[in-house]
């Protein structure tokens, strides 16, 4: 009637002591040319830099070819300007690989919405949106999802005022 | 045929999350659904930015009331791994078991509520009959029903000694024989079958579309769970299983969580020996500065993955701190899975991936030519109670 998972000390030995090397030679060969900064941060962490025009194929080749899992995303709103990290979660062997973007405009900040390959990040993509101010072009939904329907136009929440 | 508009919630006393969902459907049948959140927005990421790192943990554990430690458990662990912190050994056990009583209790909540909007009055009085003892060993642990307050970067605050071992042990074999009364009675229930079986599916495909976490995954034959994926905590050091389940309705993502709790006894168990072992007392790191740079911490909580992304400037709090509990993902997946089916099952097929849900009551029927009738919650919770008792009349035939 059901299928019961793997024992977990079986499990750890075969699937992530196999497959440990596999996935980070994959994503680093398929991404090749359009990484920009590849950092470790331990065996379970990376991040990785790209150019927020590639992000749209970037995410194809993780979630349809790759078969990684879309976390989430974190918009950071930094003096250089407005960073965009797209998690993905690789859950054979645990490990996440943080897809970072530097968006420089930081009057109109702008980039691919990656809705239309990954349906689960419209909403933090909506989010995003009204929280930082960045524009997901091509978006299906672009609408408000948190933020009370009379809240001024123009006022971004996350956006570091005080800092700057 | 007309197609009229059925608006449920946002707010509704049952439930502490509000959401407002907006059916679509002409005659029985939903035929599309929208969904609005926000009305419990409470800003929890902006004013993490203003407390520091340790205040944050007791910021984080009031985002949830039932799965109150799932949030503080992740984000301990995202500064722990900016700041590349090693815990000792006894505090990834009392982590754990604190964890997984949280399951435990969380999952005979959700039974209960399930119970209730199928007409089952008493599998609901009785999940939460056997769910007080999980929250008095929490307090007895813990001093908190809820909120326990367990959790520090490094750590955990208090000890569980050994004189408070055997208590816990015969809390986990007190409740299982209640955990096999309802599996006998959600699986082997003809009624429970004719209402749950088919209804509310969720494809593997669309499983993986919607990025969908937890026990809703589980049910629709995706096998993924953090605490096996990426080890944490004691999870590692005890042996147990990842409960798998193919069809995605209802039935199966009852099962995934019936039969989970039967593994989280398991893991408890094995904590509370591996905690025999350990010398007592050595429960906290002793952290002091966290250095610039980012960690996520991932947590498996009843309801799937919580996941915290944590960014230090090397002052005393966090830049940025992301939040993204589960239910972020799962709400989104009913948008296809309550299109299938008719009004009487969507109040159990939008519960079914538990997202805190009860909201029915200020629900009105609104006809296209401005007639309106209003529906409370309470009438769409006896639409499905009577078509259970239609089932039920007709096995008993």
């Amino acid at each position: 009637m059901f299928r019961a998972g793997t024992p977990m000390a079986s499990y750890i030995k075969n699937s992530i002591a196999s497959r440990k090397m596999e996935i980070i030679e994959q994503i680093k060969e398929k991404l090749k040319d359009k990484i920009l900064d590849f950092f470790k941060k331990n065996e379970q962490r990376y991040y990785i830099t790209v150019n927020p025009e590639d992000i749209v194929n970037v995410s194809k080749i993780l979630f349809s070819e790759l078969n990684l899992r879309f976390a989430t995303a974190t918009g950071i709103d930094t003096p250089k300007g407005i960073e965009i990290l797209y998690h993905f979660s690789h859950d054979t062997t645990g490990k996440i690989f943080t897809i970072k973007v530097l968006i420089t405009d930081k009057k109109k900040p702008e980039i691919e919405s990656i809705s239309k390959i990954i349906k689960g990040a419209e909403w933090i993509e909506r989010e995003i949106w009204e929280m930082l101010g960045v524009n997901f072009k091509n978006h299906p939904d672009l609408r408000r999802l948190l933020l009370a329907e009379d809240w001024p136009e123009g006022i971004y929440p996350l956006r570091q005022v005080d800092r700057d | 045929m007309k197609r009229t508009i059925i608006p449920i919630g946002p707010y509704h006393p049952l439930q502490e999350e509000p959401e407002f969902f907006r059916l679509y459907v002409e005659g029985e049948k939903v035929e599309k659904l929208d969904i609005e959140i926000g009305y419990n927005h409470r800003g929890i990421e902006k004013l993490s930015e203003s407390k520091h790192f340790d205040q944050v943990t007791f910021l984080v554990e009031r985002i949830c009331g039932i799965c109150s430690t799932s949030h503080p458990f992740a984000y301990v662990q995202a500064v722990e791994d900016l700041a590349g912190i090693e815990i000792p050994v006894r505090a990834k056990y009392i982590r754990s078991i604190i964890g997984e009583l949280e399951r435990i209790h969380s999952h005979l909540l959700w039974l209960g509520l399930a119970g209730h909007f199928i007409g089952y009055n008493t599998v609901w009085m009785w999940s939460w009959k056997y769910r007080e003892p999980v929250l008095d060993i929490l307090e007895f642990i813990t001093g908190n029903r809820n909120h326990y307050a367990m959790f520090k970067i490094g750590g955990v605050r208090q000890d569980i000694i050994k004189e408070d071992i055997p208590k816990i042990y015969k809390m986990c074999d007190d409740l299982l024989p209640a955990l096999d009364l309802f599996k006998g009675a959600v699986m082997d229930d003809p009624v429970i079958h004719a209402r749950t079986k088919g209804v509310g599916i969720l494809t593997k495909q669309e499983a993986i579309d919607y990025c969908v976490l937890g026990p809703t995954a589980r049910a629709s034959g995706i096998d993924i769970d953090v605490r096996r994926d990426d080890p944490y905590a004691a999870y590692p050091l005890v042996d147990w299983k990842v409960i798998v389940m193919q069809n995605g309705d209802i039935f199966d993502k009852a099962a995934v969580r019936i039969l989970e709790m039967y593994e989280s006894v398991k893991i408890i168990k094995g904590c509370l020996e591996g905690l025999k072992k350990e010398p007592e007392g050595d429960i906290d790191a002793k952290v002091k500065e966290i250095p610039p740079g980012e960690g996520i911490g991932r947590h498996e909580a009843p309801r799937g993955e919580v996941f915290h992304y944590v960014r230090s400037d090397g002052t005393n709090r966090p830049v940025r701190h992301k939040i993204r509990a589960p239910s972020y993902m799962n709400i989104p997946s009913n948008q296809v899975a309550a299109t299938r089916g008719t009004i009487s099952d969507a109040v159990l097929t939008l519960a079914a991936v538990d997202p805190c849900y009860c909201c029915t009551e200020r629900c009105a029927v609104v006809d296209s030519k401005t007639k309106k009738k209003i529906l409370t919650g309470e009438d769409l919770i006896r639409l499905s109670q009577e078509k259970t008792e239609k089932f039920r009349a007709k096995i008993n035939k």
